[in-house]
């Protein structure tokens, strides 16, 4: 139960998650995530400056995942608002449950003034937290991830901004409910729509690219042990020289991961021209991006 | 010439913001108290952590990125001077004491295996002593420098005397094997040839932070940082930057999609329908519970576009068509014509899933632009769009005209213009040349601009909002 008070409470300080970017790099790797520099500063800093932090990038490079890490090396609950076109504050905020304030409405008809039912009916009991609210008051460490901004209205954007500067929620009929404890808040986004620069300008932005080699060929390694490391490092530069291509849509690191899973259950062992001819389906998605790849690749 | 900044190190972030605004980037002051907090959180002996933690406190989208860079090598260099440790130059031998110069043929022997290699930090550390041994003894055979001279920085000079290309062909030997097929032999090729290219963009950085010791930050800050790709002048840019430029469509096309969808949303919504209302109301007894609106219907428009592609604005009208290709959904029908001297349409080329980034030249190859002396002739192609194709242009129709408007003192023909804009619901030109000099020399702007609405659109930033406001809700 977060504490219910006045405007511009003073909040207890809390001791940071992480004591330097070196132990975050260890802790999200002790949780099978293998972060760059980029990544583990960001992190780092969101978590000592008690920021949000906005991940930009392209699909399939690990930002929904980067939460999830996080919180499992934190040991944090994790708590998750999926953003859709036309999601509302009654979904992503609080709603009142009308069908039972009606119920106790009417039991209470009788023998009880207006005055006490009024109160009652807007107590704790009729109230319906939904992500956002559950992620303030919660008491234990807790990451809020907020999925796909950008699919969201304009209008959510607005309601982001109380909870993420101030990490507190008003409800008219209560009061405003401030966080005991700042929640590690992630946002992402596929940068469908520019967000607005209010919001922008509470967060700390970190555009997840696709990773460098090395740190690709470990995460493939991680994901998928039992490849051999030689096909590994060839999956890697075939991948990497592909997203150099102009295509529709340039594979990402779970294409790579998938492809190695493919070749792996194929019981193929190197990359040969005919393997890739076979398996090129699983990291180009679109029949003219295959065209494109196989002729500038020399596979006819 | 390195000046202490007046105000230490916060004073220096001040700088270093103010630079960032120069560039375009804009960051408020909130931010650069983000990023005086984020210094204080990290610590300032690891260079790459404080990129990354100031890149998140001051940049709000990845087309930044590449500017800040340039920028942060600038402000916060990662070495002073010719560096400490790192690689040995190979010199020829030098008089009473001093080094040589550099033998350039060695190095190239060094680069090559560093190239097959891709070791990153070898190679940067071989940019670096080759800029600083190319600046200050030049290079064996091409006469050497004085001893006082001052050292003169040149990527130009650095890169020509290496020719990292041309040793492609060698490292490609030194790896093949017998029994590499073709697949192999192209990832590794186009895989070494990253590798140059990277290597260019170190000589290059390398450069820019010796000259910026030499000539002061600010004079270099000026003209070495790159454009972000909206920003850059479709008429002056570069091979590259185009190309960077086209990648930016579909991101462009989905954000300008998006903010139009939103209009139409707002739209949507119009008055009361009061007749609808009571008809509706008769089901609950004559109490309107659901009230009706009228709607307004989405127009969808037909849109004809005339396109100049010849080589002077080629690049513009390019990427005008793919960002048109890309908004398609927002379009009932569109029609593509191109011209120089004649026009012919080139629709078939800008199908849906076509393949887009070698249509230019396929327009140039395939339709037929030309009659005379392949100059660009507005009024002929004009006459002739309208004698050939006059029928698409419609009530329903958008018409949209992308060119310079420069002529060659040729006839603009403004009478078939104004009759084709007399016939289209909406008309515009785009044009690619900034407004003043609309009308100088051979240009035309002017006096076609009496006849429709011209628009400058010199940079896609521009022609976003150009093209957010012609099209209808």
């Amino acid at each position: 139960m977060g504490c219910i008070g006045h405007d511009g409470e003073v909040k207890a300080t809390q001791a940071p998650l992480f004591g330097s970017v070196d132990e975050v790099t260890e802790r999200l790797e002790g949780v099978g995530y293998l972060a760059s520099t980029a990544v583990a500063t960001t992190v780092y800093l969101a978590d000592r400056l008690g920021k949000p932090l906005l991940v930009e990038g392209p699909a399939g490079v690990g930002k929904t995942e980067l939460a999830k890490a996080v919180a499992a090396a934190t040991d944090s609950g994790l708590v998750r608002l999926q953003c859709y076109e036309g999601i509302d504050e009654a979904r992503a905020l609080y709603e009142w449950n009308h069908a039972k304030q009606l119920l106790r409405i009417t039991a209470g008809q009788g023998h009880e003034d207006w005055d006490a039912t009024r109160d009652d009916v807007f107590s704790e009991e009729f109230l319906l937290p939904r992500p956002l609210l559950t992620a303030i008051r919660r008491d234990d460490p807790t990451v809020l991830l907020i999925d796909e901004m950008d699919k969201a209205d304009v209008e959510v954007e607005g309601l982001l901004l109380e909870v993420l500067s101030d990490y507190q929620v008003s409800i008219p009929e209560m009061g405003t409910v401030t966080a005991t404890r700042k929640p590690f808040a992630l946002l992402t986004s596929n940068s469908t729509r520019e967000l607005s620069e209010a919001l922008k300008r509470r967060c700390l932005f970190l555009h997840l690219d696709f990773p460098d080699p090395d740190l690709e060929r470990r995460i493939v390694l991680t994901r998928v042990p039992e490849l051999p490391e030689s096909l590994v490092e060839a999956l890697v530069r075939t991948v990497r020289v592909l997203r150099a291509m102009e295509l529709r849509k340039v594979p990402s690191v779970a294409e790579t991961i998938d492809w190695g899973r493919t070749l792996l259950a194929l019981g193929m062992d190197t990359l040969s021209d005919d393997a890739v001819k076979a398996t090129m389906g699983v990291v180009l998605k679109h029949q003219s991006d295959q065209v494109k790849a196989s002729a500038e690749l020399r596979l006819n | 010439m390195l000046e202490a900044p007046e105000h230490g190190l916060p004073g220096h972030l001040v700088a270093f913001v103010g630079a960032l605004r120069t560039h375009g980037v804009s960051v408020g002051p909130g931010e650069t108290v983000d990023a005086a907090e984020v210094m204080g959180a990290l610590d300032l002996l690891r260079r790459r952590e404080l990129r990354e933690g100031l890149a998140a406190a001051l940049l709000r989208r990845s087309g930044q990125r590449q500017v800040f860079d340039t920028l942060f090598d600038l402000y916060f260099p990662p070495a002073l001077g010719a560096g400490t440790g790192g690689f040995e130059v190979p010199r020829a031998d030098g008089e009473d004491g001093e080094p040589g110069p550099v033998d350039v043929d060695a190095l190239r022997d060094m680069l090559a295996d560093l190239l097959r290699d891709g070791d990153e930090e070898r190679l940067r550390e071989l940019a670096r002593a080759a800029v600083d041994a190319l600046g200050r003894s030049g290079a064996a055979g091409t006469g050497i420098q004085g001893r006082h001279r001052q050292p003169s920085w040149s990527a130009y000079q650095a890169l020509r005397l290496m020719s990292p290309e041309t040793l492609l062909a060698q490292i490609m030997d030194g790896l093949r094997t017998p029994e590499d097929d073709d697949f192999t032999d192209e990832v590794r090729r186009r895989e070494i040839r990253d590798r140059i290219a990277r290597f260019r963009q170190l000589v290059q950085d390398e450069v820019r932070r010796r000259s910026a010791e030499q000539r002061g930050r600010d004079a270099v800050a000026k003209t070495a940082v790159p454009k972000q790709a909206e920003q850059v002048e479709f008429l002056s840019a570069y091979a590259d930057q185009l190309a960077q430029l086209r990648r930016t469509v579909h991101p462009l096309a989905r954000r300008l999609a998006s903010r139009l969808a939103v209009r139409r949303k707002h739209a949507k919504r119009g008055q009361l329908d009061m007749r609808r209302t009571l008809r509706r109301s008769m089901s609950t007894g004559g109490v309107p519970m659901k009230p009706a609106y009228r709607t307004r219907r989405p127009g969808r428009p037909e849109l004809v576009i005339l396109c100049d592609v010849s080589g002077s604005v080629a690049g513009f009208s390019h990427f005008t068509l793919l960002l048109v290709q890309a908004l398609r959904e927002q379009f009932s029908k569109v029609r593509v014509f191109a011209f120089v001297e004649k026009a012919d349409e080139v629709t078939h080329l800008f199908e849906p899933g076509a393949e887009l980034s070698g249509v230019m030249q396929r327009v140039l190859r395939e339709a037929d632009l030309t009659a005379f002396d392949g100059h660009s002739d507005y009024g002929h192609a004009l006459g002739s769009f309208a004698e050939f194709w006059g029928e698409a242009i419609t009530s329903k129709t958008s018409l949209l005209i992308l060119g310079d408007a420069r002529t060659n003192y040729r006839d603009p023909n403004l009478t078939v213009l104004k009759r084709l804009v007399g016939q289209a619901r909406h008309a515009h030109w785009l044009n690619p040349e900034p407004r003043r000099q609309w009308g100088t020399g051979d240009s035309a702007a002017t006096r076609y601009a009496d006849v429709l609405p011209m628009h400058e659109c010199r940079t896609a930033a521009q022609l976003t909002d150009v093209v957010e406001g012609l099209l209808p809700v």
